[in-house]
């Protein structure tokens, strides 16, 4: 009990902390570090809700695979030791009046809100009912999220290659790179 | 596992993610940390969604699946925004977004 309450109050310090630093670093690659602590305390939070699966895709896929994307396109874009200018003062005060404000407004609306849990016995969740759930067409199925999903998969990855890839011969004799 | 926390602690903890991904959004200039508030902002929806389902509905699975699809579309997204961000930062030399101001080649 005691324990479960430490281990939350850990992992959200950690989110929250991580992600004001990730808005706010002026360093680009402290500031992708600092997103992946962010992902990686969220799968801990999923392992406390007892979604081991959705626990490992998370590290698997945020911190594994879309972490690393932006790392390497950060390297491949930046220099690595490079400065933001610091954001406008009016600029930031605004956003953060706005954001300030709408995080007060939800919460107040989460803390007034009387939810209600059921009694209803709560399911166990192992990979045999995620798998037959995914692949079956009853009520409680999901194939159609399933193939839209597979179909999105397939556009992006030939989406990305198609616009990150040169263009053709007729293109690269335009000048291409603006220099500075 | 999550006994002795209530919902609220959750959900309030997904708003101020939410909400520092939107600050990070609207004040970042750089496509790449713009994405990177971005993906915060889609993690506080997934906590939301799994804490709804884990303590409202524990006999259903629609929140986990939820989750499982919005990371697929995050990871896509990612993928073609990055794509993206390389191909201007080829014609243009800079990934600022108030440096890019032209569509046309």
């Amino acid at each position: 009990m005691i324990s479960n309450q430490i281990m939350f109050i850990l992992f959200s310090a950690m989110i929250i902390v991580f992600s004001i630093l990730t808005v706010t670093s002026r360093k680009i690659l402290r500031a992708a570090v600092y997103l992946l602590f962010v992902l990686v305390s969220t799968s801990g939070l999923y392992f406390m809700l007892d979604y081991q699966f959705l626990a490992a895709v998370q590290l698997t896929l945020y911190a594994g695979g879309i972490v690393v994307l932006i790392i390497f396109s950060i390297l491949l874009t930046s220099h690595i030791s490079q400065k933001f200018e610091p954001t406008g003062i009016m600029k930031s005060v605004f956003s953060a009046i706005a954001s300030i404000a709408g995080a007060i407004l939800a919460i107040i609306t989460i803390l007034d809100y009387n939810f209600s849990a059921t009694a209803q016995a709560a399911k166990e969740v192992d990979m045999r009912l995620i798998g037959n759930s995914l692949l079956s067409v009853d009520y409680d199925g999901y194939i159609l999220p399933f193939e839209v999903i597979s179909v999105l998969l397939l556009a992006a990855m030939i989406a990305a290659i198609v616009i990150a890839k040169r263009g053709g011969p007729e293109k690269s004799e335009l000048p291409t790179l603006k220099q500075e | 596992m999550s006994t002795g926390i209530p919902v609220q602690y959750f959900l309030v903890l997904a708003t101020i993610m939410f909400f520092t991904g939107i600050y990070g959004f609207l004040t970042r200039r750089n496509l790449i940390t713009m994405l990177m508030s971005v993906e915060l902002i889609l993690n506080a929806v997934n906590i939301n969604f799994l804490a709804f389902n884990r303590y409202l509905y524990p006999h259903k699975l629609e929140g986990m699946f939820f989750s499982l699809f919005i990371i697929a579309v995050a990871a896509s997204e990612a993928a073609v925004a990055i794509a993206i961000v390389i191909n201007i930062y080829r014609r243009f030399a800079t990934i600022n977004v108030e440096d890019v101001n032209e569509m046309k080649h």
